[in-house]
């Protein structure tokens, strides 16, 4: 196991005419400590399948150094960094049963049968596979297909880090939480370093103590699922965690409070002036609704989700989402109220201090 | 209901009618032949199951099919794993794809009867590129009087005419397996031939059927190119059964023999085809029954 660190990794799969056109990842610098579990979070298309890439040698970057514990390792290939991998779609060797689809890696490295054999039963256990351990892998269906695939990436002890492509993609519903809580369950047993790439943010959070959120290439905020909600260091990750995200308000601040279309609203902090480019942001969770607090607004929709109402308001040009308990009367004359404490202020996207 | 269900026979019709008159009249013809005999004048005799027997016995019957055995092993021996290899070799993208394509598929083009008359003067001892080449360096070659020299033309032609048949149908089952099974691979150290094994042999395997079962039947049915090139010859040494079946029915008129002949021919086929098949298929039945492979 090892800490995995990134020194300024750019990556582009095309030479571009243009000097810095072209990024998938551009100028990263990140580090992944040993035995931490890792959710990578992003829209599809951020760079994160290439940042894992990177990671385990199956992409060399156009620039920058990848180190495990302090040794440069930019240059080995995968097999040489040890590294284990899960794939998107599952991988298994057809014409091998599922034990010599776990044996596999192990006989490559030309490990001892007494050896191999005590592994791949302890991890045809950990799995559940045990009953099937003699069929041959392309008779299973997707989700035991996954698991061996997984247990390949587990098989080998050693290894440096297990890295996971979204991985439950292909899993029926029922089962992906059954297997997320798996893989929890194996992280605290053999505190592997496990980086989890997911575009589902509840994956991410219930898998990771520490959740990276990506975009455009670039690490815009590491933290804990509670930091991301509540302190969003930028206003993409505030509109991508939580359902419905926070709501956006371009906005003018004059001392502690702020204008958006000529309502003011209390921001009960001084910010400094002069400033441009600001939003404001609040979560849906954090507005109340009421016919006579705050900005008057304009109901456009109403969707009951289940556990509570998602009410879809316009002020002015601006969408605003609130969410309201089940079973609360929407008003005649809406108005809205921000919490305070709740409030972040933005500038050029990013979270602005208090001052 | 009932109206309509009779009415529905009538769609048939066009097309039963194109199968008899392409395959089963003409098949039943041949089994009218080969139950009777002909002196001539159009009066037949039944003579039941004679021409049979007498083929099934006949040494002619059994050197010709002896010979054409030895020539599919042999064709099939050579240029399915040359072909697999080709594949292998073969660039997966970039501007070299296309030329690659298109040398392959040249020879395919190529009507058989120019491939034979190719490669006839190309051997050629007195005027041949080949044959005067090898003359002129002092090796003995003359594919009209040895038999080992025309065994090695014929086969030689037919791996050049055919094993890009091969090659295309492989790299079309490789081409077609996704990249993340190469980067699994990768992690998992599989080496170069772990990854053929394991990867790539069994995804090629269903178009490794075809091309299996296509070159076992073209060349087991092989004629107009052996037939330009030596006649059949020197001596009977590569008359094939389709050569020995034309040489009986239109060179002697021999029609009962050699309606019994055919037949015997197409079933051989028949069987050995299911033969192929159900070898290369067995595997899967294995697997899908949940039997165990055992641990490799």
């Amino acid at each position: 196991m090892a800490t995995i660190t990134f020194q300024e990794i750019a990556h582009r799969y095309h030479q571009s005419k243009h000097k810095d056109a072209g990024f998938v990842v551009n100028n990263l610098s990140q580090c992944w400590q040993d035995g931490g579990a890792y959710a990578l979070l992003g829209p599809s298309g951020c760079g994160k399948t290439t940042l894992l890439n990177i990671i385990s040698g199956l992409v060399k970057p156009t620039a920058g150094k990848v180190l495990f514990d302090e040794i440069d390792v930019t240059d080995l290939s995968p097999q040489q960094r040890n590294i284990a991998q899960v794939f998107q779609f599952p991988v298994v060797y057809d014409t091998l049963t599922v034990a010599a689809n776990l044996a596999f890696p192990l006989r490559n490295r030309g490990l001892v049968k007494t050896e191999i054999d005590s592994r791949v039963q302890s991890v045809l256990a950990i799995l559940g596979l045990e009953e099937i351990a003699n069929l041959k892998a392309r008779s299973l269906n997707a989700d035991d297909k996954q698991k061996i695939s997984l247990g390949r990436g587990l098989v080998r002890t050693d290894v440096k880090a297990i890295l996971f492509d979204e991985p439950l993609t292909v899993i029926d519903p029922h089962l992906k939480w059954e297997l997320r809580t798996e893989l929890k369950r194996i992280h605290q047993q053999f505190q592997h370093t496990m980086i989890y790439v997911t575009h589902d943010q509840t994956e991410a959070l219930t898998f990771a103590d520490q959740v990276m959120v990506m975009y455009e290439g670039a690490i815009v905020q590491v933290g804990t699922p509670q930091e991301l909600f509540e302190k969003p260091q930028h206003t993409f990750v505030g509109k991508f965690i939580g359902s419905p995200g926070m709501n956006i308000l371009p906005c003018a601040v004059d001392g502690s409070v702020a204008v958006v279309d000529g309502n003011t609203i209390d921001l009960q902090q001084d910010y400094e002036l002069n400033r441009t480019g600001l939003e404001i942001g609040i979560r849906p969770e954090h507005i109340t609704l009421s016919n006579d607090r705050g900005i008057a607004v304009q109901v456009t929709a109403v969707e009951d989700v289940g556990k509570h109402i998602v009410v879809r308001t316009k002020l002015g040009d601006h969408n605003v989402n609130i969410i309201v308990r089940e079973g609360v009367a929407i008003p005649e004359n809406p108005r809205i109220w921000f919490d305070p404490s709740k409030l972040n202020l933005f500038q050029n996207s990013y979270l602005l201090g208090v001052t | 209901m009932k109206t309509a269900n009779n009415k529905a026979w009538f769609m048939v019709l066009p097309v039963l009618l194109l199968v008899a008159i392409n395959a089963i009249i003409p098949l039943m013809t041949v089994v009218n032949y080969s139950v009777q005999d002909t002196f001539g004048n159009n009066e037949f005799y039944w003579v039941g199951t004679e021409w049979f027997q007498e083929i099934l016995k006949s040494e002619r019957f059994h050197n010709a099919l002896g010979r054409t055995l030895l020539f599919s092993t042999l064709i099939l021996a050579i240029e399915i794993p040359l072909g697999i290899v080709i594949a292998l070799a073969m660039p997966k993208r970039g501007p070299g794809v296309s030329i690659c394509l298109v040398l392959m598929a040249l020879p395919l083009l190529i009507p058989w009867n120019v491939v034979g008359t190719i490669w006839q003067v190309f051997g050629r001892v007195d005027i041949g590129l080949l044959g005067h080449g090898l003359a002129s360096i002092g090796i003995d070659y003359n594919y009209t009087q040895d038999t080992l020299d025309a065994w090695l033309t014929l086969i030689i032609m037919d791996v050049w005419h055919w094993t890009s048949l091969v090659v295309l149908l492989c790299y079309s089952g490789l081409v077609a397996i996704p990249e993340v099974y190469y980067q699994a691979a990768r992690i998992d150290g599989a080496s170069r031939w772990a990854v053929f094994r394991y990867i790539q042999l069994p995804k090629i395997k269903r178009v490794l059927l075809i091309a299996v079962l296509l070159r076992f039947m073209d060349s087991f049915m092989i004629y107009t190119e052996p037939f330009v090139v030596t006649g059949g010859g020197p001596g009977n040494s590569t008359t094939f059964l389709s050569i020995d079946l034309v040489q009986m029915a239109l060179g002697q008129f021999d029609l009962g023999p050699a309606a019994a002949m055919s037949l015997i021919y197409f079933l051989i086929i028949l069987l050995l085809c299911w033969v192929f098949y159900t070898v290369m298929t067995s595997y899967d039945v294995d697997s899908s029954s949940g039997r165990s492979g055992g641990r490799q």
